[in-house]
């Protein structure tokens, strides 16, 4: 009896979880053009951070200002999950399929299906490695870019200096497209002043704990530190934290510069923590929407499209912090 | 001298001073502690303070590994447990209000105990394996922690709960006091009564010890039960620190970590004997070697390289069988090796 208990549970999560995938196609499988209405199969990564939780609301609230018909699946960061929504979204003929890819690699089998099925496909905010024969158009944020934002604040804010400015970078997780890229970014924009020195450059994979943690240890080992470029919001204030906590202010003895731009960086901006941000914008769905359209009317769309994005100072950020989305 | 040597804690011992002692030539400052803002600052101050959720996990993963299980959900469980206390607090009007903080606390605290129970449950009573019933805890657990913080970070201002990961008290690291008494009070039980034994002989020989008259079930149950509790102090400890509820990255892949401080501390995955003492060694082992990887500067792309090769080296150190053979052939004749840990001998240690 009792060991038969967690099976039968288990299936019925199962059969309820799947019974919610199906739900979420809306029902009218295969509708898409009988009403003249664009049909877009879009499937997210997941709802892991406050980032993608804007991304998801952005391209829901665009797809109904658009008018087009929107039917969307959370992965749950998993690559299985993704592949099967693709082929539930080609099986019910969507006009355009959008998805954020959750892994760089292993679309190349999918993708040649929806080709097969005509149907384009558009990866929105992280790339992947197949043959960009298989997709219309990439939409996302420009890392590189983003990290040579943040290289011009600095040679700007530095190009007075006639002693050594020492400077500390957080990167993110080792290996992830914006680590690599806003790292070249920044890297490739300072060499031109030889006064601006990385003296420590670790992973904090990304987050506050790491940030936090990372920071401390530099700390210790580097008693003059002019400038932290935190590859992310979080770690730099996880950073924030941990020079607080070595008695020096976070702003003015130690200036700080991120990328992201989410709501607790801004925070920290506008209350001087943070010098200045360079944002990674979510809010991508009225771009999406536009070239969604092009598509079906025929016309042809840029392959790689770069998201709108701005850079803040703290002047800025206080003035904008209350009309952020996210 | 030969006793030294061959004290079960010794290699564990030896790695962490020559860690310590690799840092201040590097880092000259290591080992210097000065007091700043009223407290102890330091990087020993550091490895103790950051160590402490790591040491709290792996002393509740003895205890289980002791009866010859396994808890793999403790990651999911610190994320659990921080995500309720943050989430509790933050829907406070006055988040520093003491009474409410120790509210959301202990709410907290007796979730996890009750997570642990579940995973005991599973084990004891339903007889599945360790192995896969925390596997659903650690899988489904995370899932719970994202659902509580609705997928974002939350962050609370409570002086009051900064004090469990982040504050001090006589100039110490608080999480360091809370480490010492549970190390403290868990060495007791398990010394001073026949606790221990009796763990050790449910990992040994879980048959042999129901015949004798163990009731082992109940027992296996409680060890779940106080690893939960000891994953839920550190989720407090960690989401403290840094004044944040991180449903997605708190506590991730630290079940791994607690394992493997376990094995550095010289207690055998398959049951049986087991030392408190070991754990906490092999704790500080861990946390002393990220600690250095971001003192010394080495590059993060080679940072998981060096930790794996000196994790292995230190585990080779740690095996009689590797020293055997290689200083049987410096000094014959040889040391008769000592007790190998691996062994799923019951030893009484009264």
């Amino acid at each position: 009896m009792n060991r038969k208990l967690p099976a039968v549970l288990l299936s019925a999560a199962m059969a309820f979880v799947l019974a919610a995938c199906g739900s979420g196609s809306g029902g009218s499988g295969g509708s898409g053009g009988d009403d003249g209405k664009i049909t877009l199969g879009f499937s997210q990564v997941g709802s892991e951070s406050g980032w993608r939780e804007a991304n998801t609301k952005s391209i829901k609230e665009s797809a109904q200002t658009a008018g087009i018909d929107l039917k969307f699946s959370d992965a749950q960061q998993k690559q299985e999950n993704q592949i099967a929504t693709i082929r539930s979204y080609i099986q019910q003929k969507v006009d355009v399929i959008a998805f954020s890819p959750v892994v760089v690699t292993g679309w190349d089998a999918v993708l040649k299906e929806a080709q097969a099925a005509k149907i384009p496909v558009v990866l929105t905010d992280r790339a992947v490695d197949s043959d960009p024969s298989l997709y219309v158009s990439f939409l996302g944020s420009d890392f590189v870019k983003e990290g040579e934002a943040i290289g011009d604040w600095t040679l700007n804010e530095y190009k007075d200096a006639t002693a050594p400015v020492n400077i500390v970078q957080l990167e993110g997780t080792v290996g992830s497209a914006p680590a690599i890229d806003r790292k070249k970014g920044f890297e490739s924009k300072i060499a031109s002043n030889p006064n601006l020195k990385v003296i420590a450059s670790q992973s904090g994979d990304f987050t506050r704990a790491d940030g936090k943690e990372v920071m401390t240890a530099i700390l210790k080992a580097n008693p003059k530190i002019d400038l932290l470029f935190a590859h992310n919001d979080d770690m730099g204030i996880g950073a924030i934290q941990a020079i607080e906590e070595a008695g020096k202010k976070p702003g003015v003895d130690i200036k700080i510069v991120t990328i992201d731009a989410v709501h607790d960086g801004m925070q920290a901006l506008a209350d001087g923590k943070i010098n200045f941000i360079a944002e990674c914008s979510p809010l991508l769905g009225d771009q999406l929407m536009d070239i969604v359209k092009k598509i079906k009317a025929g016309q042809p769309v840029e392959k790689r499209i770069i998201t709108e994005e701005t850079t803040f100072t703290q002047q800025q950020a206080s003035e904008a912090l209350p009309n952020r989305k996210y | 001298m030969k006793a030294v040597i061959g004290h079960r804690l010794f290699w564990p011992a030896a790695v962490l001073v020559v860690m310590l002692l690799a840092n201040v030539v590097v880092t000259p400052g290591f080992f210097s502690i000065q007091v700043r803002n009223g407290h102890l600052y330091g990087s020993l101050i550091d490895i103790l303070l950051l160590g402490s959720p790591l040491m709290l996990v792996a002393l509740g993963m003895t205890v289980v590994i002791a009866t010859g299980g396994i808890d793999l959900s403790v990651g999911a469980v610190v994320a659990i447990s921080g995500a309720l206390a943050c989430y509790l607090i933050s829907g406070q009007e006055d988040q520093g209000a003491v009474s409410g903080v120790l509210v959301a606390v202990a709410l907290a605290l007796v979730l996890s105990a009750v997570l642990g129970f579940w995973n005991g449950l599973f084990v004891a009573r339903v007889g599945i394996q360790p192995i896969i019933a925390t596997l659903i805890l650690m899988v489904a657990g995370r899932g719970v922690a994202q659902l509580i913080t609705s997928g974002k970070n939350i962050n609370v201002n409570s002086p009051p709960y900064k004090l469990i990961g982040g504050g001090y008290w006589l100039t110490l690291p608080f999480a360091v006091i809370v480490v010492a008494v549970v190390v403290a009070l868990t060495g007791l039980a398990v010394r001073r009564t026949a606790l221990g034994m009796l763990l050790e002989a449910i990992g040994g020989n879980a048959e042999a010890s129901r015949l004798v008259g163990i009731r082992s079930r109940r027992l296996i149950v409680l060890a779940y039960t106080f690893c939960g509790l000891c994953a839920g102090i550190a989720g407090l400890m960690i989401s403290s620190n840094i004044a944040t509820a991180d449903g997605n990255n708190a506590g991730l892949w630290m079940e791994l970590d607690a394992i493997l401080a376990v094995v550095i501390g010289g207690t055998a995955l398959t049951g049986g004997r087991f030392t408190l003492a070991g754990t906490v060694l092999g704790a500080l082992v861990i946390q002393t070697l990220s600690t250095t990887i971001y003192t010394t500067g080495i590059p993060p792309q080679v940072t998981l390289v060096f930790k794996a090769v000196v994790v292995a080296i230190v585990c080779l150190i740690q095996s009689p069988a590797f020293r055997a053979k290689v200083f049987r052939r410096r000094a014959r004749p040889a040391a008769p090796p000592p007790a190998s840990p691996a062994a799923a001998d019951v030893e009484v240690n009264a």
